[in-house]
């Protein structure tokens, strides 16, 4: 298992490794190159953007230039925002707690409707109820995020006037309940997508799983069908999942852009978009790896986490 | 339990029929796939004859009949905050968003179909390090993917278009992949390389040929795709540009008219859905036509 | 001598896309207390389905219909299980009727432990509390011979061999000490030796304990050695039912014939270039069953003016012997 893990791994760094060469790809793509943001300043001349490349190193051949940049990144070092000059990656963190929140809760939410919907249609195969979970998750997969949001912004916010809409807490009011209120809204909203996908692979895993041999075991004991259900159906059936769950960490990335953009959420996401507009190439990278890493990280937890709960891969 | 099995299996495998028949016919018992095709016919003409037959120009500019509601005035579906009619505009919308869709589609694919060949067919070295490249590219969130390139490009129809088949054809070369390796190592294959044919002989009329159902299925999944992030893309402001109306930038700033107008806001978005939600029921029916093990829900 | 288990014009009929299947039809058998049933016949000729269909383990209505009559002498008194309601149909499964499976590694669940498998049909029955169930679930492991038991009990299925889940499949049935145990094909996935020890402990366990065995087998090797009547299936019914003695010596159904000519024997090895005799064709597909005797189309005694038109009905032909055969009297002789 040791070696399964080591080699999982190495897989993940491996990757990232790609994923740095794209991201300092794209960065050699803006418009200018990195040099831009001195291209702006009044004043300069070509002679001084000369110098400054020079100083920068971006006189030197490209892989040396991607290695020192790496290396950079590395230590940590992943360079200033053009539009404060603060570090990127402290920027990045300032941010990161609003998106893991509303990532966090969303999941949350969605793991509990999408495996109660996905059990009951499979329990409950070509059933009304099961036609009707079909139809929905398909649909709740072809709204677009934002117009849902603006969707439920209207109903919530605009005619009932119950929800705030948009914003992590009313500036002077910190309190529990005032926080929840905000979050109410965005986290239904990005909970749709990952509640159409997690209940339509818990259906079909339910119905893998209830025509294995097992569950045929566990009636011919004289097991009560909920015990059936909880030991032996669900128990199995979230194996798969588990690799799911890391598999939609990118989708579950972006749906929280385009949620924190419509409710004005003070994350990553809106970091991301506020950066583009104002061409903060540095932090637009930034907020790029760590992605990037974050879904590494994640698809490395859902290994981990398999391994935890199947004692096949285990043991073996 | 054999024989149960057995004699279920027996009974699943029915009379031969001839496989294309067949496809035809498990397609069209699926309801939902019918309609979403019926709903992309009626959508591409209406887009397409609609806007000669309407009393106004999608960039006309009625001052006197400004945010007026759908049904109370001369515009049928309601006019923005210039007066435009939204009909019209929403017509001329999906001109271009399903242009892009249709073009992102065949673009995507391609791609995947080429890098999905060559590393299943090539295998080893090559495969290996195409398949991390696509693995590394599905780190990202293709939204914010997206918006980079789109923000570092001069948007216009061809970028942006080229840009969302640029995240998008990942899943195509998955499956190619995957496919081609199991079809590799068949014995006709391993006959047609006896015999010498050239390697773009094997891969495009040899391989090709065997799994364009799956290919046919996940480009139908991908226009829908295509259509929601040019949704997205134009929504935040880097896709089309206004005045040229597309699904996406009719929402642009319809968030602030949505307290008083805001069918401006619902009516792009619910067209979307239903284009969008059409083209998924469309390719999932074709799953289910093509793939003779899937699960079939009447 | 009254029956345990009392089987009476059982019929089992599936839906399905092209109509309805008749996967069983006018089955009737009955078994005895500590008396051992083998059911022989070749894949999908219903054996499997009738022991489902007396655990009312196949799907339910509509998708599957099952008629007749299964009596069981429950502990507290007749019951008849296929109008038994399901609650009740519940107690009765593994705490009366056990059954254990052809293929050990798929039967059992591959992320419990084997002692929290067997302690959970021990709790389902008995009541009692976790940590005795598993204390009785270690005495069954140590029950059926398997060694260390404590120990195993925190084994996963993949971590034993084929023999040793099929033994935990067996302390799994004994939780309760039923009194009927099923058995479909519980040594056809087994090795030869291992087999051979899979049989010693049910005729043990059957000596133990009294309990009566169904034995479904495709193998009239097994059947020699642990039944005391066989029962041979074919397309869906009984063709033929006799003690077991009489049934190897003396077999009149063609296909039963058929049947012991294509089990190899070493007395009489095969001289070079014979081929073992098969019986040639194949069981019918249950869509498009002969209207008359099912067997006709395959057998060497067909006669088109007798067997082609009507089918027969089950003769008894000795005190203990019955057999569907318009001519068993001239195969007889």
């Amino acid at each position: 298992m040791a070696r399964y893990l080591l080699s999982r791994i190495g897989q993940s760094l491996f990757l990232l490794l790609i994923v740095s060469i794209i991201g300092f790809a794209l960065l050699h793509l803006t418009p200018g190159g990195p040099l831009s943001q001195f291209a702006l300043t009044p004043g300069m001349t070509a002679a001084d953007l000369h110098r400054i490349a020079h100083e920068m190193g971006l006189d030197q051949p490209l892989p040396i230039q991607y290695l020192v940049w790496l290396w950079h990144l590395l230590q940590g070092d992943w360079g200033r925002s053009y539009r404060d000059q603060e570090p990127v990656l402290a920027i990045i963190g300032e941010h990161l707690p609003a998106t893991l929140e509303l990532m966090a809760s969303s999941t949350i939410l969605a793991v509990i409707i999408g495996t109660w919907v996905g059990v009951l249609s499979a329990m409950r195969r070509y059933s009304v109820a099961d036609y009707l979970a079909t139809i929905g998750a398909m649909v709740a997969l072809s709204i677009p995020t934002f117009w849902f949001g603006l969707v439920v912004i209207y109903i919530f916010s605009v005619s009932l006037e119950w929800l705030p809409s948009g914003g992590i807490a009313t500036i002077g009011n910190g309190s529990v309940l005032d926080l929840a209120r905000h979050l109410i809204l965005p986290c239904v909203v990005l909970a749709l997508v990952t509640v159409a996908t997690w209940s339509r692979y818990m259906r079909s895993a339910t119905l893998d799983v209830a025509a294995q041999d097992y569950v045929r075991t566990a009636r011919a004991k004289g097991l009560r069908p909920g015990q059936i259900l909880r030991q032996h159906i669900l128990r199995n059936a979230m194996l798969p999942m588990i690799t799911l769950a890391g598999l939609q960490l990118p989708t579950l990335l972006g749906g929280a852009l385009v949620a924190e953009t419509v409710f004005t959420w003070p994350g990553m996401g809106r970091l991301f978009l506020d950066s583009l507009g104002y061409r903060d190439y540095p932090v637009v990278m930034g907020l790029l790896m760590v992605s990037a890493i974050l879904t590494l990280i994640g698809n490395l937890a859902a290994d981990i986490l398999y391994v935890v709960f199947d004692p096949r891969v285990r043991l073996a | 339990m054999s024989g149960v099995g057995t004699s279920q299996m027996e009974m699943a495998a029915g009379k031969p029929v001839r496989q294309g028949n067949r496809a035809v016919r498990r397609f069209l018992r699926h309801r939902l796939a019918i309609i979403g095709l019926l709903i992309i016919l009626f959508l591409v003409l209406a887009c397409a004859i609609g806007p000669s037959l309407l009393p106004y120009n999608q960039l006309h500019i009625d001052l006197r009949h400004r945010f007026q509601a759908p049904f109370m005035g001369p515009h049928i579906l309601g006019s923005d905050q210039l007066g435009r009619d939204l009909l019209a505009r929403l017509l001329m919308a999906g001109r271009i968003s399903l242009t892009v869709g249709f073009v992102a589609m065949v673009l995507s694919t391609a791609v995947g179909v080429i890098i999905g060949l060559a590393s299943g067919f090539y295998g080893g070295r090559i495969g290996g390090a195409l398949m991390r490249l696509v693995d590394a590219v599905l780190c990202f969130p293709s939204i914010f993917l997206l918006l980079t390139l789109a923000a570092l490009t001069t948007p216009s129809l061809l970028t942006i278009t080229v840009i969302i088949a640029l995240t998008a054809w990942m899943q195509v070369a998955r499956i190619v992949d995957g496919q081609v390796r199991a079809l590799r190592e068949r014995d006709y294959m391993i006959a047609a390389e006896a015999l010498g044919a050239s390697d773009s002989r094997l891969m495009f009329r040899e391989l090709l040929p065997n799994i364009v159902a799956p290919i046919v299925v996940s480009a139908t999944l991908n226009v829908a795709n295509a259509i929601l992030m040019e949704a997205y893309v134009s929504y935040l402001g880097y896709g089309i540009q206004p005045p040229t109306p597309s699904w996406g930038n009719m929402l642009n700033n319809a968030q602030e008219y949505l307290t008083t107008a805001p069918w401006l806001a619902l009516l792009p978005g619910a067209v979307i859905t239903l284009a969008v939600s059409s083209f998924n029921f469309v390719g999932d029916g074709l799953r289910d036509a093509l793939d003779p093990h899937m699960d079939l829900p009447g | 001598m009254s029956a345990l288990l009392d089987v009476e014009d059982l019929a089992v009929r599936f839906r399905s896309d092209s109509g309805e299947v008749t996967a069983l039809e006018g089955v009737s058998f009955s078994v005895a207390a500590g008396e051992t049933l083998a059911i022989v016949g070749e894949s999908s000729s219903g054996k499997s389905v009738s022991a489902l269909a007396i655990m009312r383990l196949l799907p339910p209505a509509p998708a599957c219909r099952v008629t007749g009559r299964i009596r069981f002498q429950g502990r507290d008194g007749p019951i008849s299980l296929l109008d038994l309601p399901e609650r009740a149909m519940v107690a009765v499964r593994g705490g009366e009727i056990a059954m254990i499976f052809q293929e050990p590694m798929t039967s059992l669940n591959p992320v419990h432990m084997i002692g929290r498998q067997i302690a959970e049909a021990v709790l389902a029955h008995e009541g009692g509390g976790k940590t005795a169930a598993l204390r009785r679930a270690i005495e069954l492991l140590d029950l059926v011979g398997i060694p260390d038991a404590a120990r195993r009990a925190e084994s996963y299925p993949h971590q034993l061999s084929g023999g040793m889940r099929q033994r935990a499949m067996i302390a799994m049935a004994l939780a309760s000490r039923p009194k009927l145990l099923i058995a479909d094909e519980p040594t056809t996935a087994l090795d030869v030796t291992v087999q051979a020890q899979i049989l010693d402990l049910l005729r043990r366990l059957q000596a133990e304990t009294g309990l009566a065995i169904i034995f479904i087998t495709h193998n009239l090797g097994v059947v020699a050695e642990i039944a005391d009547r066989t029962l041979v299936m074919y397309s869906g019914q009984v063709v033929e039912e006799a003690p077991t003695a009489s049934l190897l010596a003396a077999p009149l159904m063609p296909y039963t014939r058929g049947l012991l000519n294509s089990v190899p024997r070493l007395e009489a090895a095969l001289r070079p270039g014979q081929r073992l005799p098969a019986i040639a064709g194949n069981v019918p597909d249950p869509r498009h069953r002969p209207a008359a005797c099912t067997f006709q189309p395959r057998c060497d005694w067909a006669q088109p003016d007798i067997c082609g038109v009507t089918r027969p009905g089950m003769e008894r032909v000795a005190e203990a012997h019955l057999v569907r055969c318009a001519r068993w009297r001239e195969i007889a002789v």
